[in-house]
């Protein structure tokens, strides 16, 4: 490779995940010369994607690893339930009429599917899963980008950027101590959100984003959203949103990933540091409040929570990495908690009196719920009766942020005047927030990603070569 | 993991790496290590000897992780599977005094190839005289002059019988570890180890360091194994020649036992040194250490068989012979010895560890 700060690229990826690599394929099929920087090492490179697992497109047959059609109009459907609305509807329908495409495409870019993993068949129909998980699919990606020709940089930092009114110019980019300026034709944001940058959170979150657990990777520090927003790119999507889970407290700050979830909350009570519940924890099948119960979390004090169940619910959802916590009584369990002994008795005692006789059935919303309970337990409620009891404590988890760049269809940035920028693209989580204004389904992150990956790839060949 | 039973460091880390799988779940469509593990919440340490004997060390899971060092959780599958999996061989093997053959397995291996090669020379020798191991003999019973049929017979005879022996009881120790399973599963069992399902990354092949991908190792694995059993054929074709039909060795090029020995020869040949060469190209990273002599040695004698094989063919009717027949011989019979405590037992604990798994599949552990 030439020093890339004496060249002039036709693209500039920033970023390394799935919306970049597509970015990248997509922009040297169309004859650019392409550079991507990311800002992890090797090892770490892929941003979340890394620690994705599947990709939701719309089809409208089954195929070898999708159990059946899922046509645009469902997902539409429900896309705009999980975001209450809150999508640009015309970007939206885009996206998912061209997500028809991706899963053809992405496969010719050397990505392997396989059918929906065991704990997650509700997804069998409508989400194809990577064989071997995200970072399998990265380095397909990454292969195939390479062998086309894409310049990759690793430890290459995105510090800075000469915009002169919506043109893009050159990058500062660091690597190690020093700072290199390159120049390209057009650029391609796909850095993702500012989830591992806390002090940006606190200034929506407050103190309690001290206490937030981040899933993924510690790269997404928003350095590059910033850049855009201060250089007058138009901003969109709730900077309070974020996808924010209850997973085990005891997980790693940054990088835990899938394996410190808990699906566990509509099986027992979740109670708060005062041993106090503050939800109905079977309002609805996990996966539905999958993206609730870190915001529910998050709103109480010190952002901890204890999911706790009984023997009887102990192997009814997926294993993860860190042992319950163990009580032959829910005073001893208490103790191990450091929760107030008498509170947690009460507030079991509580509950198991509301409970009202039923059939359980974890495959429906059953008719077990409590009665006279504030707040209620509306299924799957059973009395906390048989011993050993158990518990996890949980904080959020954020996976990622919605405020981000406004674009086009053609994944071209808006700017605050409502003009299209020049020569700047947006795909990825840094884009996220016009099509999912709030909530999340499983699956969707990575279709915006390809889907305007793909497209600002192309956009930005074209306009290179103009 | 059962606190009663002895436990390695290897199985110790095993343990932790399957609780982290079996909470993310990603690779559960790579091979069958990972669809067995689901079925359990937590494990014995028959259970990751059982999991690590369906273990390909394909590398793949490897790869695809990323939990993998560096990062914290520091997930390494195929290097502790094949810790589990070596110690696994000794675990079972019969006798228990021999198990610790198996830590010096190369050194064990090459001395008793040494030793048979001398004393079938030696036993030349001393059978007829020195002029009769460097003269020339051809037709049929040749071989026989330098040393009587009923003799090699016993001796091969002997060797062979306790390498059964040993194996079956090894099998047996592994086998009590599991439950019983129906023909079915020993179908289906015999169909995945005779394809190699599962050497195969999950579709694109093994990976050999930095994400490429090949099927190099399979095909290689494959001339290596069905060569074995052309050679395994070639012999008991020959013995049925001699007891059925008495006809004599050594055999004209075309008749069976020759065709099938040579092409197994083949096999013998390109196989081993296909397999050392991508086990060199693999990721260091994802290597169990201090397990090379233990596999290098089987697939540098199946090398050694092969070439002295074939060269006794070529040359079977000059001088060399003998001393070619001798060597051969030698090195066939150390063979047999070690069998049992060497790499060889991988592909029948694989094979049980199959069944085992199809029956799984079926009935639940």
């Amino acid at each position: 490779m030439t020093d890339p700060s004496e060249r002039m690229y036709d693209a500039l990826i920033v970023g390394g995940g799935n919306a970049a690599m597509c970015a990248a394929i997509s922009a040297r099929r169309g004859g650019a010369s392409v550079l991507v920087l990311e800002a992890a090492p090797k090892f770490y490179r892929g941003g979340n994607t890394r620690h994705t697992r599947n990709m939701r497109c719309a089809h409208d047959s089954a195929t070898e690893t999708l159990t059946g059609p899922y046509t645009e109009a469902e997902f539409w459907t429900d896309l705009h339930q999980v975001t209450g609305g809150q999508t640009d509807e015309e970007l939206a329908k885009h996206m998912i009429a061209e997500s028809k495409e991706m899963l053809g495409w992405i496969v010719e870019q050397g990505v392997r599917f396989q059918p929906s993993l065991g704990g997650t068949l509700s997804l069998g129909r409508t989400n194809s899963f990577f064989l071997g998980g995200g970072r399998a699919m990265l380095n397909a990606l990454y292969r195939t980008a390479e062998s086309l020709g894409v310049e990759v940089l690793y430890d290459a930092e995105v510090v800075g950027a000469d915009i002169r009114d919506g043109m893009f110019l050159a990058a500062s980019v660091k690597r190690g101590s020093k700072i290199k300026r390159i120049r390209a034709k057009t650029l391609v944001a796909a850095a993702g959100g500012f989830e591992a940058n806390i002090d940006w959170l606190k200034q929506y979150w407050g103190d309690p984003a001290d206490n937030f657990l981040i899933r993924g990777t510690p790269y997404n520090r928003g350095t590059v959203l910033r850049i855009l927003l201060d250089a007058g790119a138009h901003p969109i999507g709730d900077p309070t949103q974020c996808h924010a889970v209850a997973i085990d407290a005891r997980a790693p700050k940054f990088d835990g990933g899938i394996i410190t979830r808990l699906d566990c909350v509509v099986f027992g009570i979740v109670v708060n540091k005062h041993a106090q519940r503050f939800d109905d924890e079977g309002a609805d099948f996990w996966p539905k409040r999958y993206a609730v119960w870190g915001r529910l979390v998050a709103a109480q004090p010190d952002q901890i929570a204890y999911i706790v169940f009984d023997k009887s619910a102990s192997t009814l959802f997926m294993p993860s990495l860190f042992p319950a916590i163990e009580g032959q009584t829910i005073a001893e369990l208490a103790a191990k908690l450091g929760l107030d002994t008498a509170a947690l008795e009460q507030t079991v005692a509580r509950f198991n009196a509301a409970v009202r006789p039923g059939t359980f059935d974890s495959t429906v919303l059953d008719d077990c719920r409590t009665e006279g309970l504030v707040p209620p337990k509306s299924h799957w409620a059973r009395a906390l009766a048989t011993p050993p009891f158990y518990a996890y404590p949980v904080r959020p988890g954020i996976t990622f942020t919605y405020l981000g760049t406004k674009v086009d269809k053609t994944a071209r940035i808006l700017m605050q005047d409502g003009k299209p920028s020049a020569n700047m693209f947006a795909a990825g989580e840094i884009m996220a927030g016009n099509v999912l204004g709030k909530g999340y389904a499983a699956g969707i992150g990575m279709t915006i990603g390809s889907v305007f990956g793909r497209i600002a790839g192309r956009e930005a060949a074209k306009r290179a070569s103009n | 993991m059962q606190a009663t039973e002895t436990t390695s460091p290897a199985l110790i880390e095993a343990d932790r790496l399957m609780v982290v799988c079996n909470s993310c779940r990603y690779c559960e469509g790579i091979c069958a290590v990972f669809p067995a593990m689901e079925m359990r919440r937590s494990f014995t340490a028959a259970d990751l000897r059982y999991f690590a004997n369906l273990c390909h060390g394909c590398g793949a899971c490897y790869d695809d992780c990323q939990f993998s060092p560096p990062h914290e959780f520091n997930v390494n599958v195929p290097k502790v599977m094949a810790q589990v999996r070596a110690e696994s061989y000794a675990h079972y093997a019969w006798p228990r005094a021999a198990a610790k053959i198996f830590e010096h397995n190369g050194l064990a291996v090459a001395l008793t190839a040494a030793l048979g090669v001398a004393a079938f020379v030696a036993g030349f020798v001393a059978w007829t005289d020195p002029s009769v191991l460097f003269g020339t003999h051809t037709g049929p019973g040749a071989f026989y002059r330098l040393m009587p049929h009923n003799a090699m017979v016993l001796l091969f005879g002997a060797a062979f019988s306790y390498a059964l022996l040993a194996l079956a009881m090894g099998l047996r120790n592994f086998w009590r570890d599991g439950k019983g399973a129906e023909a079915a599963a020993y179908a289906a069992a015999g169909h995945d180890a005779a394809t190699l399902r599962y050497l195969d990354g999950g579709g694109a092949g093994c990976q050999d360091g930095d994400g490429a991908e090949s099927d190099n190792r399979r095909l290689f694995h494959h001339l290596t194994l069905y060569g074995f059993l052309l050679c395994l054929a070639s012999t008991t074709t020959a013995t049925l020649y001699h007891y059925v039909l008495g006809r004599e060795a050594p055999y004209p090029w075309y008749d069976v036992p020759v065709v099938l020995g040579t092409l197994g020869g083949l096999g013998l040949l390109v196989g081993p040194i296909g397999l050392m060469r991508e086990k060199a190209k693999r990721d260091p990273a994802t290597k169990a250490t201090g397990l090379v002599g233990m596999e290098t040695a089987f697939v540098a004698m199946l090398f050694l068989t092969s070439l002295s094989g074939l060269a006794l063919l070529v040359l079977r009717e000059t001088p060399a012979m003998g001393l070619l027949l001798a060597f051969h011989l030698g090195v066939v019979f150390a063979l047999f010895l070690t069998l049992p405590y060497g790499k060889f037992v991988h592909g029948l604990y694989r094979y049980l560890a199959l069944v085992r798994y199809a029956q799984e599949r079926k009935s639940g552990p």
